[in-house]
Parts: C-alpha cells; sequence; structure tokens
C-alpha cells in the first residue's frame, strides 16, 4: 500500500528565525557591554535589535548553495578562458592598464572589506546584522579570490600584474582605496556600516562595478565579466544590508540622525574622489568605450541617487554635502587625473598613453562643455613636446590630499582654471587637502587623519627603499622600462601585436 | 514617482525570468547591454515565482535569482512566491 506522509512545509520567513535569529541568547555570566565594547561609543542609540528586518532571508544552506554554484560557473570560464587564450580576445592590450589598476587597487579592497565585515559582525549586538555582516564577510573574500584568478591569466602574458600585492600596500596611487578601506575600518562599527555598507555598496557601487564590467564585456575581457557577474550578484544583498542598517538606525532613534547625515557627507566625499580612478579608466582606458563617465555618474549617481535621496527624506535625511557639485565635476575630474597620471606614467605600475584624435574627438562630443575648451589644449601641448623628443614627464612629485590621498589636482568648483588647494595648520604642522570635503572631514577627526601614510611624504622620509627614485622602484616591485612608462613602445603592445598576428598566419 | 529597477545576467535562464517579469509588470521597461538586461519600472516592480515556473517549464526557488542577479534599486521585500522592489515617494 503506497501511504504518501505529506511533509509540513515551514514557511521562508519562519526557517529563518529558526535557523538565525534563535542563534542569539541573552548573557548571564559576562555583561552585554562586556561582549560588545563598541556598540555604544559612537553615540548610535539602538533600543531593539529585533527590528533589524533582512530582506533577503538568507540561511546558511541557502548560502552556500548558491555560492557553490556561482563558484562552479565561475572557474569553468576562468579555466575556458585561460584553454582559449582568451586574452588576445581584447581589443588592445592597452586596455590591460584599467585591470592592472584593479588588481593593485580595488581587489586589496576587497579583502580590507572581507576584514571590516568580519570585525563589524561580532562587534553588532543583533542576530540579524551578525549573520548578514558574516556573510558579506565571506562574500568579500571570495571577490578578492576570483578577481585574483580572474587577472592571473594575464600575469602569464603581460607585465604590471605581478607585484600587486607589493603596490597594494607600497605605491602611491593605490594609497587611494587603500586609505578609503583603513579610514573605515578604523571607526567603530556604525560608521563602518554607514560608509561601506551603505554610502559604498549601495549609492556608489554601480558606478564602480557596472563601468568596469561593462568596460570589459565591451572590450573582449571575458574573464572579468564572468568575475564581475559572479561578485555583482553578492552586490545585491550587500545592497541590501546597508540600505536596511540605514533604515533601522534612523528608525530606532531620532539622535541618531544628525550623526548618519555627517558619515553621509563624509563618505559620499571620499567616495567621489575614489570614483575618479573609474571615471579616469571609462573615459580614457577603454579602447571600446561604453559611455563616458559623465553619462555613468547621470544613470547610477543622479538618478539613481535621487530617487534613494527622496526615499530618506521621509526621515529627515538630505542629499550629501558636494552631491550638488558633481553636476560640474563629473565633467571635468577623469581629464584632471589622466593628465596627471600620463605625467607620472614613470612611477605607476601600468602603462599611460596620449590620447589618438579618434579618442579626442569621443572626448569632445561626450564633454561639450570642457573637453575642448580645458584639456585638448594640454593633451595638444604633450603631443607637441613628445614629437619634439622631449616626452613630458613631471618628476616634481605630487602634492597628496591628506584624506583622500589622492594628488591635489582637482579645480575649484566654479572655476576650472584654478587649483583648488586648501590648508590647516594643526599642532604646528601644516596639511593639505584638494577639497573643502577632505579638509571638512579632517577637522572633524584630525589626530585621526595627521597618522595617515602618505606615500610621497614617506618617500621624502627615507622610509620608502631609503634613497631616491631607482631604490623607490625596486621597493614598490616596479620594474622599470617594463611595468611603467607609455604604451606605445612597451613589450605588453609588441607582444599583444605579434600573437595576435599569429593567430591568423602560418608563418 | 521613482523608478525601480532590476539588472539581470543575460543566460538562458533569465530569458524565462524577463518574461516573467515584463508579464506581470506591463508598464517595465527592459533595456539590453552586453551581457546584461536591466529592467526599469515606474515605482514598483512585483517578481511572481508562478509566472517564472509557468515560462521556465520548471520549478523555482525565488532564492535562485540570485545566482544571476548583478544589481537593483529599491527596497526589497521578498517571500516564496514573490520579489518586489519599491520606493516609498
Amino acid at each position: 500500500m503506497d501511504m504518501k506522509a505529506t511533509k509540513k512545509k515551514i514557511g521562508m520567513k519562519e526557517k529563518y528565525r529558526l535557523l538565525t535569529r534563535d542563534l542569539g541568547w541573552e548573557t548571564t555570566y559576562q555583561t552585554k557591554e562586556d561582549i560588545y565594547p563598541y556598540a555604544t561609543y559612537e553615540g548610535i542609540k539602538i533600543h531593539d535589535w529585533d527590528k533589524w528586518e533582512d530582506p533577503f532571508r538568507l540561511t546558511m544552506d541557502s548560502y552556500w548553495k548558491y555560492q557553490a554554484e556561482k563558484e562552479r560557473k565561475f572557474y569553468a570560464i576562468i579555466d575556458a578562458h585561460a584553454q582559449n587564450n582568451g586574452h588576445l580576445n581584447i581589443t588592445d592590450a592597452s586596455y590591460l592598464s584599467a585591470l592592472k589598476i584593479f588588481l593593485q587597487a580595488i581587489s586589496p579592497a576587497e579583502y580590507a572589506s572581507h576584514k571590516g565585515f568580519a570585525r563589524v559582525g561580532r562587534e553588532f549586538p543583533g542576530v540579524g546584522p551578525q549573520v548578514a555582516c558574516q556573510m558579506q564577510s565571506i562574500d568579500e573574500i571570495r571577490h578578492a579570490q576570483t578577481q585574483i584568478h580572474a587577472m592571473s591569466n594575464y600575469n602569464k602574458y603581460y607585465n604590471g600584474f605581478h607585484a600587486f600585492a607589493d603596490q597594494r600596500d607600497r605605491i602611491w596611487y593605490t594609497s587611494v582605496a587603500r586609505s578609503f578601506f583603513d579610514d573605515a575600518m578604523s571607526a567603530g562599527p556604525f560608521e563602518f556600516i554607514i560608509a561601506i555598507g551603505f554610502s559604498f555598496e549601495y549609492v556608489l557601487t554601480n558606478l564602480l562595478f557596472v563601468p568596469f564590467m561593462s568596460g570589459a564585456a565591451y572590450n573582449g575581457d571575458m574573464a572579468t565579466v564572468t568575475f564581475g557577474f559572479s561578485a555583482q550578484s553578492d552586490e545585491a544583498r550587500h545592497m541590501t544590508l546597508g540600505l536596511e542598517c540605514i533604515k533601522f538606525m534612523l528608525e530606532q532613534d531620532p539622535d541618531n540622525l544628525p550623526i548618519v547625515q555627517k558619515w553621509l557627507d563624509k563618505w559620499f566625499g571620499r567616495g567621489m574622489r575614489l570614483l575618479t580612478l573609474v571615471g579616469t579608466m571609462m573615459d580614457y582606458m577603454l579602447p571600446k568605450r561604453v559611455m563616458s563617465w559623465s553619462e555613468a555618474w547621470e544613470i547610477y549617481g543622479e538618478e539613481n541617487g535621487k530617487a534613494l535621496f527622496n526615499d530618506l527624506a521621509r526621515y529627515g535625511i538630505r542629499p550629501p554635502k558636494g552631491w550638488d557639485l558633481t553636476g560640474e565635476s563629473k565633467e571635468h575630474v577623469s581629464h584632471q587625473l589622466m593628465l596627471g597620471l600620463y605625467q607620472w606614467r614613470f612611477g605607476t605600475s601600468f602603462h599611460g598613453w596620449i590620447p589618438s584624435n579618434d579618442d579626442m574627438d569621443w572626448l569632445s562630443s561626450k564633454y561639450p562643455n570642457t573637453f575642448d575648451k580645458y584639456y585638448r589644449p594640454r593633451w595638444d601641448h604633450i603631443k607637441k613636446l613628445e614629437a619634439e623628443g622631449k616626452p613630458f614627464k613631471n618628476y616634481g612629485l605630487p602634492k597628496l590630499c591628506q584624506t583622500c590621498q589622492l594628488p591635489a589636482l582637482f579645480t575649484e568648483p566654479g572655476d576650472p582654471t584654478s587649483l583648488c588647494q586648501r590648508e590647516v595648520t594643526y599642532k604646528k604642522e601644516k596639511y593639505h587637502f584638494c577639497s573643502d570635503s577632505c579638509q571638512d572631514t579632517f577637522n572633524q577627526e584630525p589626530e585621526k587623519y595627521i597618522q595617515a601614510w602618505l606615500p610621497m611624504t614617506q618617500l621624502f622620509q627615507g622610509n620608502s627603499g631609503g634613497g631616491g627614485l631607482d631604490a623607490w622602484m625596486d621597493w614598490v616591485s616596479l620594474q622599470d622600462g617594463v611595468d611603467n612608462g607609455d604604451y606605445h613602445g612597451s613589450e605588453d603592445q609588441k607582444n599583444f601585436d605579434a600573437w595576435k598576428s599569429m593567430t591568423t598566419s602560418n608563418k | 514617482m521613482s523608478t525601480v529597477f532590476i539588472i539581470l545576467q543575460a543566460n538562458e535562464e533569465t530569458r524565462s525570468i524577463v518574461d516573467a517579469i515584463m508579464i506581470d509588470n506591463p508598464n517595465a521597461v527592459v533595456k539590453r547591454e552586453p551581457a546584461m538586461i536591466k529592467i526599469d519600472a515606474p515605482g514598483e516592480m512585483v517578481i511572481k515565482r508562478e509566472t517564472i515556473e509557468a515560462e521556465m517549464g520548471r520549478d523555482f526557488d525565488l532564492q535562485e535569482l540570485q545566482i544571476n542577479l548583478i544589481t537593483l534599486s529599491g527596497h526589497v521585500d521578498e517571500t516564496e512566491d514573490t520579489f518586489s522592489l519599491s520606493w516609498n515617494n
């Protein structure tokens, strides 16, 4: 006789409650204050941690199942990419400058994010955020791993990738991303989650990933597209964690509003400065362009941000300070930074180059208000110097902003012909900034920022290899004449062109 | 009214998911780009498991969306039967 026993199915909400919330308990022989020593010092007041709602209600069994599937898909494609010489499908090896910057600056940030989320997953007294933060911590280490694996195949054939770990720690432009995460990790758990979980992972993440991944898709880079999509599928959870945390904080106590707003202002400023690297990549380093930085900002910044801040307005949140300035700055920052990276290309572990006439025409069309007026003349001058056998290199080292650590090469809001320079004297030392936003951030917590490790200052103090430029290059594992300099004439260019022609010839 | 959106990887599975979303959200707009599909909707988007199953021809757990999801915009509300995005403005 066939008897079918009907299995009672637990609903998703109930399953989630059983597998997560009931992991928390009331302490008996240790106080909550001792177990969670960082939970209150930032001034954020939480009255009921059970009110934290996890929109995705992901339990560990589902987590492992779906993450494992993503991994299997990912590595199958990475293997196929390597086996089929996928690197030869890229539009041009100059594109790899974008990947080199990514590996040296962004992948280490993923690892830092992993550490940060592991930490806050321990420090928050609520079970809901503990579980979500721990999952994010594992996601982020997976992102670091998958990025390194995706780029490892390029490392076999091209320069500039091999020493990403040294450059992560020691070279100058990577300190922009490095200091961003160091800043967040040395803050309290609530600031960390607003900084990374909300400001970065919600407000700004699309501006990092969609351009890079679309750039990869448009330029034949299957490995990066694959890793990008694999990571982005985790990002949706990260975004909802960030949005949920800010809502939760604002709903728990009205006293939290000014603190959260102050963090939004700071981290939006730092985030925009960090994204300058992405803008430069999109506008200058993709042989096949996706869209301009200005366009990306309009879609993923202005439009999406408007919806978000309209929604948060009911809590009293206003758009972050500096939001209004982006309308102007979006047409300038990528050009300003690329001109900088070009002139300091002797000190980068990726190649720079002068944009071609076609490139410049594209830039003119995408930046009708600014490119021909302010930036084409500078590139034309640089082209002239190169034609005269005096390619322009600036051996005067860049003055870095004490807060964001970018070279202070941005212009005054409203006046693109004036460098924006700010300075503060604190305890008899002078500190320099690229903007009002970075200066404000310093002034809020000067004791924190005077401890910043700035690459240029360290070099002058003799801490970066001990000697001059040659010693510095050794110390950052930069191979002179190989990893740095102009793309044109580089080993990467010669090799790529030679190997490409071998794919269609029998000679 | 603010726009919500979801972006999915472009593959064989998401073909059915996109079809299902369009059936349940007639005001949604699809934008196709290399390797990805963006779906915008005014104010709210509701994705239904049943519709996806009908299009796909197999049982589908809404949490499987995570494998092909790239990014989204809006407050998320997920149950066994629906996955919805909305803005409160």
